[in-house]
């Protein structure tokens, strides 16, 4: 039993949170900042929280990502500390890499699967210490991440409400850390974990803050306690006004990480907790995080499915990228082999302006996209003034990342 | 060894001591072990106690008394598998054992026969329709039968074999008829009151009914399904006849030294005293154990044969198997329900109304389907009954040795005594024994003045006493969602386990418990056949 | 004298879903109920001047909406409205409340414990997969497994196929699933009592099973496949009482030209030579048609109004022992104000859902003791709710009507009939507990209608007060229900049918037996049930 499910004072706890009926959606700890910059007011619920789509126009937060500096709040992403003797043996089984590589001070983006294989969701894992880490990712695993402890010596708490935590990401996102004062932060290679000083209040004289980021683009993750979070935020605004730091939504964010060719649990598959159809799980392999799967590693959960499947090729599905001719994206199209054999569902498209093409991320069921790659088509609707304009176009796999920056690996990084 | 291939025999190159580890000296430890010592394999048993035997080792309980073990008669040996491994344990020759059902007040009714073919105590009409639904169950137990005998079916690789049984399970129905076809549907999962109530009027036949449904599970007789413990027990069968019980020549100290007997002629090694302290596991697949003492045992295949919790929550690496597995083996059901008493007693008790030769059988103490419903009530909370309901044998009039000249000993399963006691065995256990003295002294009156020494074994005490999680003679409750495929769960049902090269062959794999040697056997035969996965 | 192709014996919810849809498909039927008015179980009454009570049943989610659908009932006045919540009261003056806004109820439980939280995302997920795989049966007739027609064959094969949608290690789970405990099954998700005591409640509702019975898992299920407008799982309440179920019913049926004969009691339904006739009514009036369907339960169907000699004996025994064991009891309370529950945050939407006052399972399994001991429970299990609360238009503004169904209430108290005095006493222990936590609530009090198996049976007419017409339990089931061999709505005597409760897929204001139990008519007919829609696909 996990310290976090019965505090000592389990009574009290419980009697001073029978209000939050009178507020369903929480504000997150950068609210206050969020809700004087928002323009358009369009809130969407994250995971019980208040987040913006948008905080003035997509369209131009998509260009503070890709050619500024863009604030993304981030808090509501589920955190779980992980900590003790067992954490690394503990995290080893839960988890599809192999941990015993991850050198402290770093992150790692990971998957864990059930003990079928299928995948129960993605995220990153931060060894903050020798026993000591931090999972991020989308959906919540308390009970599947203490079901796990079993005979380890292991802590698992949750601190989604505690740590608050600001994406920071673009060209110039190193330059508004320099000029916010972070010395050392150049040093901070891709997936390099630094804490650096912060004056934050009681209780907080530092900052985490990871080189990491969901856009492809050069970008920091940062995480502070919950009662700094508006310090960091002003830290990060006052020095950012000269680098044309904007805050942003997540529509932005999301046409830069599918450019990234990054994959969003619930959105490009479904997670085998979520999934009340047997044919709707997916094992590693078929949402392409196969190179996640290391069959050297000691054991962890899946591992029997995962390569069974492998070696008797029951695979059946396969994530590609897609580019698809025209400019319409493609988004939940159907995709079809010859343009009438049924291959897959498109599961996130953009038009790419970076790129300048029309891209996709596609689920197709196997041998299309295995041993039949050409003459795919996708079909789709378009709406255009009360009617739907259908339309037939042709689609290319294409490796992905569709945008890949040089930017984002240099270190150390570039102020522009 | 590869999981694809069917187990290789010895050859001289062989790079392990031993083809098979077989885990606990138990009686399925050791059916396992001889049928896998009769196919030619070198076979090594271990076993932590200092002499095997599982919980049908006997014991000294007292000075100059012993008990033979957890089991205090044998009701269920399948005929196949002692005909198969040569086990000597015969019933004496003579009338089959009785069971007398004592309620205090009347006359106890006295079945005879196997089940009751004729009964002292009840009317000629109460015997007829008693005859008429034995006639019925121990029909669809016989269809139940079929599928003991054999590994559950796996889904989604259903196989000819499974395919046979089921077809032969359903010609044996239609064959009687489309009535007794839809009465077999219809009566499966039922209460056993609801049964008996339909079809008998007294309530010492329906106790013991309702008694021999529930013992060893944690069900009262209105519970639906309790009906699957009665059809259990009729699977079991001795000279032929279903629902008998004997105490086999020399007594129930016989039992480990027949499947000790079978097993090392089969060429087996036993060690005792020999704790295993981790099973070997990397990646999936086991080679060996290590003992406490740190001495590693290699072996291509281990066979487990202790309980199953026992098996993955002690002895496996938690990290070796996967976090859905060991949740469904945690959630596996094996609270003990049953109190087992040793009594020596300087004389022979005499119960009341039993003739002197009835005492030879089984005693039963049960007045009603509501005494024993009433006596399931407070298990359900952590409490034991205030009234219990109990199954008596006189182990030293079948094995003189157990007790001095002119003593006796007693042996009673008593039930309900939950493994999980509100107020915890400590102070619960001298509470419960003199509840249980008080009742049987009304039974068998100047009894109390007679006992030399009194051992009552809790489910906490049977739990430490032989490495039984929860104390649980069943090793996991004997319901109807702890059986077939999903005995002891699902991912581990039929022998094998998600570790390549690990086996179950306990009474927490299929079928159950009781001294059958069905999953020891089973299980060795699957071994042998190979593994299909 | 007027002739008549179908009589339908009682005017329950599914006595009227069989006739309606016979009437549309051109036989000329009526309705025979022995009350004043029709709606067996699901009535509004007002009982005292001013208040509408659901006297009987009280939730409508079950109600198939096909059959709404087809019977045209929105038309006829029929609206459901989902409950906003509902909530357990905790005897430490705290509660457990369940909201519809899915991060509210996570943060609820999570108050609890945060494991329990996020675990009943996995238990409800589990739920729903063992409904979408039961959910397709409740609209079609079960297979005989022992008819060997190419028929029932058929409809087997269509059930592998079903279940073959699964994967092997969910097979396993459904077998356990069907045949586990309500208390067991929760014990695999849930830490906390209150969480799984609120949770097991559908478990038990209207059975006589204790949480901890095998196969309260499956009655789970059972009350989980109701659904309000998609909602799955969803509770839901019928705007004017439940009375508005089978007015709208009626009022469908008699649009479509069928006639209702209210005081019309049977006395017997006639056969000859293996061929039903008619019936009698109860002053003699004979009615002659060679169909008669009984909504009556399988016990007063067969052994009150058919005569025994008609029927085979191996049948009769099988009806007699079908098990229907009144288990419940109902209070219905008319308040001159809104209740107060102080220990609820104001404010707060659980009001206008269930209400329950019994906080651990082993509460729950205790009060079964005492059923089964034959008495009412000392400590009952409530599912209260306020009606009022989500439709003002049931009594005046600002007074309101309280509907408390009470579990358990034997149908004899320890063996000898109820007397009034048991009944006052009965009544008192349910507002007694209802006080306990509401402050004032007895000088609230209007008028109050106390009602044991005892009024179950004398007005509605089911044996011994159950309100399922028969036990939900695995032997009566499916193709075992009511009796093996006659599970399709069909009976020993030609032309007389069954279509309550009492048959396939059981209780609950659900309509679908009656439904099924059209479509074995018009295909005995050998009409083709155009006007039936196809089962909706779910979930």
């Amino acid at each position: 039993m996990n310290a976090l499910t019965k505090p000592a004072n389990a009574q009290d706890a419980r009697r001073a949170a029978r209000d939050h009926i009178l507020a369903p959606r929480l504000e997150t700890p950068f609210h206050p900042r969020l809700a004087a910059l928002d323009q358009v007011n369009d809130w969407y619920n994250w995971a019980g929280y208040k987040a913006p789509h948008a905080v003035f126009d997509e369209e131009l937060e998509y260009f503070a990502i890709r050619s500024t500096a863009a604030l993304f709040d981030i808090s509501p992403m589920v955190k779980y500390r992980i900590s003790g003797p067992d954490a690394e043996r503990y995290l080893n089984r839960l988890t599809l890499r192999d941990v015993r590589k991850l050198g402290i001070g770093r992150v790692h983006y990971t998957a864990w699967c059930d003990d079928h294989g299928h995948v129960l969701d993605d995220g990153t894992l931060f060894r903050l210490g020798e026993q000591e880490f931090r999972l991020c990712c989308q959906e919540r695993h308390l009970p599947w991440l203490l079901d796990s402890d079993f005979g380890l010596a292991v802590d698992i708490r949750e601190e989604t409400d505690e740590i608050a935590g600001l994406a920071l990401q673009g060209p110039t996102s190193f330059a508004v850390l320099a000029a916010a004062g972070f010395a050392g932060a150049d040093r901070l290679k891709p997936f390099d974990i630094g804490n650096f000083p912060h004056d934050g209040g009681p209780g907080c004289s530092s900052v985490t803050i990871s080189r990491t980021g969901f856009t492809g683009d050069l970008g920091y993750e940062l995480f502070v306690p919950r009662a700094a979070a508006l310090s960091l935020w002003d830290r990060l605004w006052d020095a950012g006004g000269e680098h044309g730091i904007r805050a942003i939504g997540y529509s932005a964010l999301n046409r830069t990480r599918i450019e990234a060719g990054f994959i969003v649990a619930n959105a490009d598959f479904v997670t085998a907790e979520a999934a009340l159809r047997a044919d709707r799980v997916r094992l590693p392999d078929e949402i392409g995080l196969d190179w996640l799967v290391d069959p050297n590693k000691p054991h962890f959960n899946g591992r029997r499915a995962i390569l069974d499947a492998r070696r008797n090729q029951t695979l059946k599905h396969i994530l590609v990228g897609l580019e698809i001719e025209g400019n319409i994206p493609a988004e939940h199209a159907i995709v079809y082999h010859r343009g009438k054999r049924e291959a897959g569902l498109v599961t996130a498209a953009t038009w790419s302006p970076t790129a300048k093409r029309n891209i996709a991320i596609a689920s197709l069921e196997r041998p299309y996209g295995t041993t039949f790659t050409d003459d795919l088509w996708v079909e789709i609707y378009a709406m255009r003034e009360l009617k739907y304009q259908k339309m037939m176009k042709r689609a290319k796999i294409v490796p992905r990342p569709f945008v890949k920056l040089a930017r984002r690996t240099a270190t150390p990084p570039g102020l522009r | 060894m590869t999981s694809s291939e069917p187990m290789k025999a010895p050859s001289a190159t062989a790079p392990h001591a031993y083809d098979a580890i077989v885990i606990g000296a138990g009686h399925n430890g050791l059916a396992a072990a001889a049928k896998l010592g009769r196919s030619g394999r070198r076979v090594l048993v271990l076993e932590a106690a200092n002499a095997p035997g599982g919980a049908a080792r006997g014991r000294e309980f007292a000075p100059g008394f012993r008990s033979a073990g957890l089991a205090h008669l044998v009701n269920r040996l399948d005929p196949e598998v002692a005909r198969d491994l040569g086990l000597s344990l015969a019933a004496r020759p003579g009338p089959a054992m009785p069971t007398a059902v004592l309620d205090g007040e009347r006359e106890p009714a006295v079945l005879r026969g196997a089940y009751g073919e004729a009964i002292d105590g009840v009317t000629a009409e109460e015997a007829a329709a008693f005859s008429r639904l034995r006639d019925k169950l121990v029909f669809q137990a016989g269809i139940l039968k079929r599928f003991l005998r054999r590994p559950p079916p796996q889904l989604g690789a259903i196989g000819i074999g499974d395919i046979s049984t089921l077809a032969a399970a359903g010609f044996g129905l239609i064959r009687k008829g489309r009535a007794e076809g839809r009465d077999f549907l219809r009566m499966l999962l039922m209460n056993v009151a609801d049964v008996a109530d339909e079809y008998l009027e007294d309530d010492r036949l329906k106790a013991l009914l309702a008694f021999d449904a529930t013992l060893g599970i944690h069900l009262g007789p209105r519970s639906p399904t309790s009906l699957l413990g009665l059809y259990y027990r009729l699977t079991g069968e001795v000279a032929g006849k279903a629902g008998g019980q004997f105490i086999p020549e020399g007594g129930m100290a016989a039992v480990a030294p027949a499947f000790v007997r079978a097993a090392e002629s089969a060429g087996v090694t036993i060690r005792c005293g020999a704790r295993v302290g981790r099973i070997l596991a990397d990646r999936g697949s086991t080679r060996g154990v290590i003992l406490s003492d740190g001495t590693e045992l290699t072996a291509p295949v281990v066979v487990s044969a202790i309980h199953p919790q026992a098996t993955f929550l002690h002895l496996v690496d938690p990290v070796e198997t996967g976090t859905g597995f060991l949740r469904s083996i945690r959630h596996v059901r094996s609270a003990g329900n049953v109190a087992k008493l040793d009594l020596a007693l300087s004389r022979m008790p005499n119960f009341d109304g039993l003739s002197g030769r009835d005492h030879a059988g089984r005693i039963v103490i049960a007045r009603s389907m509501s005494h024993v419903e009433d006596a399931f009530n407070p298990a359900k909370y952590g409490e034991f009954s205030p009234d219990p309901v109990m199954e008596i044998v006189l182990p030293s009039l079948a094995d003189a040795t157990l007790a001095p000249d002119g003593a006796c000993t007693l042996s009673a399963l008593i039930q309900y005594a939950p493994y999980r006691l509100k107020m915890g065995w400590e102070s619960g256990k001298p509470a419960f024994l003199r509840i249980v003295l008080d009742i049987l002294e009304r039974h068998a009156p100047g009894i109390g003045d007679t006992i030399v020494a009194a051992d009552l074994a809790t489910p906490a005490d049977i739990e430490t006493e032989y490495n039984l999680p929860g104390g649980h003679w069943h090793h996991g409750e004997l319901q109807a969602d702890q059986l077939l495929i999903n005995r002891p769960t699902g991912a581990a049902s039929g022998y094998t386990t998600p570790i390549e090269g690990l086996y179950l062959a306990s009474a927490g794999a299929h079928p159950g418990g009781g001294i059958s040697g069905l999953a020891g056997w089973n299980a060795a035969r699957h071994i042998l056949a190979g593994d299909r996965r | 004298m007027q002739r008549y192709d179908v009589l339908v014996v009682g005017g329950g919810h599914n006595g009227l879903v069989t006739a309606c849809y016979l009437q549309r498909a051109g036989l000329k039927v009526a309705v025979l109920e022995k009350n004043g008015w029709v709606g067996g179980a699901a009535t509004s009454r007002e009982l005292t001047p001013g208040f509408l009570y659901s006297n009987c049943s009280y939730v409508c989610s079950l109600f198939r909406p096909e059959i709404m659908r087809d019977l045209e009932l929105p038309r006829h006045g029929l609206q459901v409205v989902a409950y906003e919540g509902g909530a357990v009261l905790t005897r430490d003056g705290d509660y457990l409340a369940s909201y519809r806004d899915h991060d509210s109820h996570r943060r609820e439980f999570a108050r609890y414990s945060k494991r329990d939280a996020e675990a009943y995302e996995r238990y409800a997920r589990d739920v729903t997969r063992q409904c979408r795989f039961i959910q397709p049966l409740l609209m079609r007739t079960a297979p005989d497994p022992f008819g060997f027609r190419p028929r029932d064959i058929a409809e087997f094969v269509y059930l592998a196929k079903k279940f073959g949608e699964f994967s092997a290690s969910e097979m396993a789970e459904t077998l356990r699933f069907w045949t586990m405990s309500i208390s067991d099954f929760l014990d695999e998700y849930f830490e906390t009592d209150v969480i799984k005591a609120y949770l097991a409640i559908s478990g038990i509702i209207g059975t006589a099973l204790g949480p901890m019975s095998p196969g309260t898992a499956y009655v789970l299920l059972h009350h989980y496949m109701g659904e309000v407008d998609g909602s799955v799982g969803a509770w839901g309440y019928a705007r004017g009482g439940m009375g508005a179920v089978t007015q709208a019913l009626a009022s469908s049926f008699i649009a479509s030209g069928g006639t209702i004969r209210t005081d019309a009691p049977v006395a017997k339904i006639f056969s000859r030579g293996g061929r039903t006739t008619g019936v009698v009514l109860e002053n003699g009036e004979e009615i002659r048609a060679n169909l008669v369907v009984s909504n009556a339960d399988v016990k007063r169907t067969f052994l009150k109004l058919v005569d025994e000699a008609d029927l085979p004996e191996d049948f009769v025994h099988r009806v007699k022992h079908f098990k229907m064991r009144g288990s419940s009891g109902k209070v219905n309370i008319a308040l001159d104000s809104l209740p107060e529950f102080p220990a609820l945050p104001k404010g707060s939407s659980c009001i206008r859902g269930d209400l329950h006052f019994t906080d651990t399972i082993e509460r729950m399994e205790r009060a079964y003791d005492d059923w089964k001991a034959g008495r009412w429970s000392a400590d009952p299990m409530l599912d209260a709710m306020i009606p009022t609360t989500l439709d003002p238009t049931m009594t005046s503004p600002g007074k309101h009507f309280m509907s408390c169904f009470v579990q358990y209430c034997p149908p004899k108290v320890e063996g000898r009939d109820w007397t009034d005095a048991d009944r006052t006493a009965f009544a008192e222990t349910v507002v007694g507990q209802i006080a306990d936590y509401s402050p004032g609530f007895r000088d609230r009090i209007v008028h109050m209608e106390v009602r044991t198996p005892r009024e179950l049976e004398a007005e509605v007419g089911l044996t011994e007060g159950n309100i399922f017409q028969g036990e939900l339990t695995f032997d009566q089931l499916l193709f075992n229900r009511p009796v093996p061999g006659y599970a399709q709505y069909r009976s020993p005597i030609a032309g007389l049918y069954i279509c309550g409760s009492s048959t396939h897929p059981g209780g609950g204001v659900m309509g679908a037996p009656g439904r099924n139990a059209a479509m074995e008519i018009l295909r005995d007919l050998k009409r083709s049930p155009e006007k039936m829609s196809n089962a909706h696909d779910v979930i």
